[in-house]
């Protein structure tokens, strides 16, 4: 469309991925690549091996990696809850409160992660809510974290929304509640399935709070990344970073399926 | 009572209909007031506000009241009372203007790289199309996410001391050492952040080019513009809004990183989230590192405002 010429189009490819290549996919491989190896000095990696997953599966990783899941599961239940309720309580108001209410949800995303992690350090680590030392101190930082992308993107779904269900309903006498739980909530079920993969995939990754309040009984797997490469164990990182990357993949894929099958209903 | 329709909802042409959707819920302009008293028998006596504060009361101990908390201890140092004096110290500290130049170059110079690369990636999906074109689109929805430290471990195999680039080198020229030893160098977080960054420009751009009317481009090709000139002339004024939207969103993420940071492990390399995190953890200086924090968030919640304002007005 925009080159004709044969030629142009193939360098127009061949910029592409030598942009692209190097950039993005090799990383990805590299890290791969690197955790099924003993000894990597040269061009290419050496040492086939796959006792670095029996490091990433076993003990302090496998540890590490139900903390994610717990904390990642609770947080994104918590900020969809909160997101989603905010959002629907939001297209009832009047224009400015609306905007107040975006403006307020979305400013977790503005604020620095590490800062969040430092206000709810000072926050929660004195008597009258002492979190700090607890778990319940990391699933709280990670749900402020991820409630401004479940708020965005439920509210964007129901703008999105057609009106015209709700509206049938209510005129045939159907309660708010009954319109909310069998009307808009069945309409949004995609939106919030698409946003509690969001929440997930975030909290999985989340790093930078987490590194100012993780307790010491309490460590995610991007900690546990990050305290096995600070010691030298490369690989090991790279093992336990493919297990953080398949997991994350492989729920994102189950809840995507939910929501193919719930468009379809 | 009834709240003005805005300016954009009248009702339009037939060729208004994606404006109507995106507000379908203000169609009916003055006559969907949100206190019509035929509206729901349950909630009369409620104004429908009171929904909105629960999470309202959340968002406000949880996050809110927390960021005051910083602020407030940004103005008690240590001995007590409440002064400014944390702020004179933390300013004229060396390692406070380093860090604040480190991380502002730093985010300037990745949102422009970010900018270029994805203007040019997105373009060659959008208009070059070829096989395969949809997975790469996809990869880099998958790409997202991903937490940003994973690039710079990958970075550390492939341009690290004993990594794959350097690799390459030794055994082709037989030096003992390679020539690649930027990682733990400014231009290390530089490339780091460009790369993890780029998929977030070029989102907004893919979707952006998806609306453009291809017949533009066959007619400004047929009348005898190059493709130097299609790109200047009709891609790039379609694409600014998205260009700046993008580009404003990764300037606030650029400035707060933190993952790709810590991971660098560099000492020469200290940004502000990095300040904040070495003062509060590793030197248990709190009031300095509210002091910093409170400084970061002025610097990213005023350009995250822009960054709302510039795609309200576009509408991205």
């Amino acid at each position: 469309m925009l080159v004709h010429s044969r030629t142009g189009k193939w360098a127009a490819w061949a910029v592409f991925f030598v942009l692209f290549v190097p950039l993005f996919a090799v990383p990805l491989l590299v890290i791969l690549a690197a955790s099924f190896t003993t000894n990597w000095s040269g061009a290419f990696p050496s040492g086939p091996t796959t006792e670095h997953y029996a490091a990433a599966t076993g003990g302090d990783s496998l540890q590490a990696l139900t903390t994610s899941l717990i904390t990642a599961v609770s947080a994104s239940l918590l900020a969809l809850t909160v997101g989603s309720w905010a959002a629907l309580a939001a297209t009832s108001l009047r224009r400015r409160g609306r905007r107040f209410l975006d403006a307020l949800f979305m400013l977790p995303v503005a604020v620095p992660s590490v800062v969040v992690g430092l206000a709810v350090l000072v926050a929660f680590s004195k008597p009258p809510m002492l979190l700090n030392g607890t778990r319940w101190i990391v699933i709280l930082a990670h749900t402020i974290l991820v409630t401004a992308f479940a708020y965005s993107s439920v509210s964007a779904a129901i703008v999105r929304l057609d009106p015209m269900y709700e509206q049938a309903a209510a005129s045939l006498g159907a309660r708010p509640s009954y319109v909310l739980w069998r009307i808009k909530l069945p309409l949004l079920l995609p939106a919030l399935t698409a946003a509690a993969g969001l929440c997930f995939a975030l909290s999985m990754g989340e790093l930078s709070a987490t590194m100012m309040l993780y307790p010491p009984d309490w460590t995610p797997l991007p900690v546990q990344i990050f305290a096995a490469t600070d010691r030298g164990s490369l690989f090991t990182g790279a093992a336990v970073a493919v297990v953080l990357m398949g997991t994350t993949l492989l729920v994102l894929l189950g809840v995507a399926r939910i929501r193919t099958r719930a468009s379809y209903r | 009572m009834p709240s003005a329709p805005t300016a954009d909802v009248r009702p339009g042409p037939s060729g208004s209909r994606s404006v109507l959707e995106r507000r379908t819920g203000s169609i009916d302009g003055p006559r969907k007031p949100v206190e019509g008293p035929d509206r729901g028998a349950g909630d009369r006596r409620i104004p429908r506000f009171v929904w909105a504060l629960p999470p309202v009361a959340v968002l406000a101990l949880v996050f809110l009241y927390p960021l005051a908390l910083v602020v407030q201890q940004s103005v008690s140092p240590d001995e007590g009372g409440t002064s400014l004096a944390p702020y004179g110290d933390v300013f004229a500290s060396e390692s406070f203007r380093s860090a604040l130049t480190t991380t502002v170059w730093l985010a300037v110079g990745s949102t422009a790289g970010c900018l270029v690369l994805g203007f040019v990636l997105a373009m060659v999906i959008a208009f070059v199309p070829f096989p395969g074109g949809r997975a790469v689109a996809r990869f880099i929805d998958v790409f997202l996410s991903f937490p940003s430290f994973l690039i710079t471990l990958a970075l550390l195999f492939i341009y690290g001391n004993a990594g794959m680039a350097n690799g390459l080198w030794t055994d082709a020229t037989g030096a003992s050492s390679g020539p690649f030893d930027f990682l733990t160098t400014p231009w290390g977080v530089l490339l780091a952040e460009v790369t993890y960054f780029t998929p977030f420009v070029m989102r907004p751009l893919l979707a952006a080019f998806s609306q453009l009317d291809t017949a533009q481009l066959e007619v400004a090709s047929s009348l005898g513009a190059g493709p130097a000139r299609i790109v200047r002339q009709v891609i790039l004024p379609d694409a600014l809004p998205a260009l700046a939207a993008g580009g404003s969103l990764v300037l606030v993420m650029c400035l707060n990183e933190f993952g790709i940071v810590l991971f660098t492990g560099a000492k020469g390399v200290t940004t502000l989230p990095m300040l904040v995190y070495s003062k509060a953890i590793l030197e248990s200086d709190y009031p300095a590192a509210c002091v910093v924090a409170v400084v970061n968030i002025a610097i990213s919640v005023g350009l995250y405002s822009l960054y709302r304002m510039v795609s309200r007005r576009v509408g991205a």
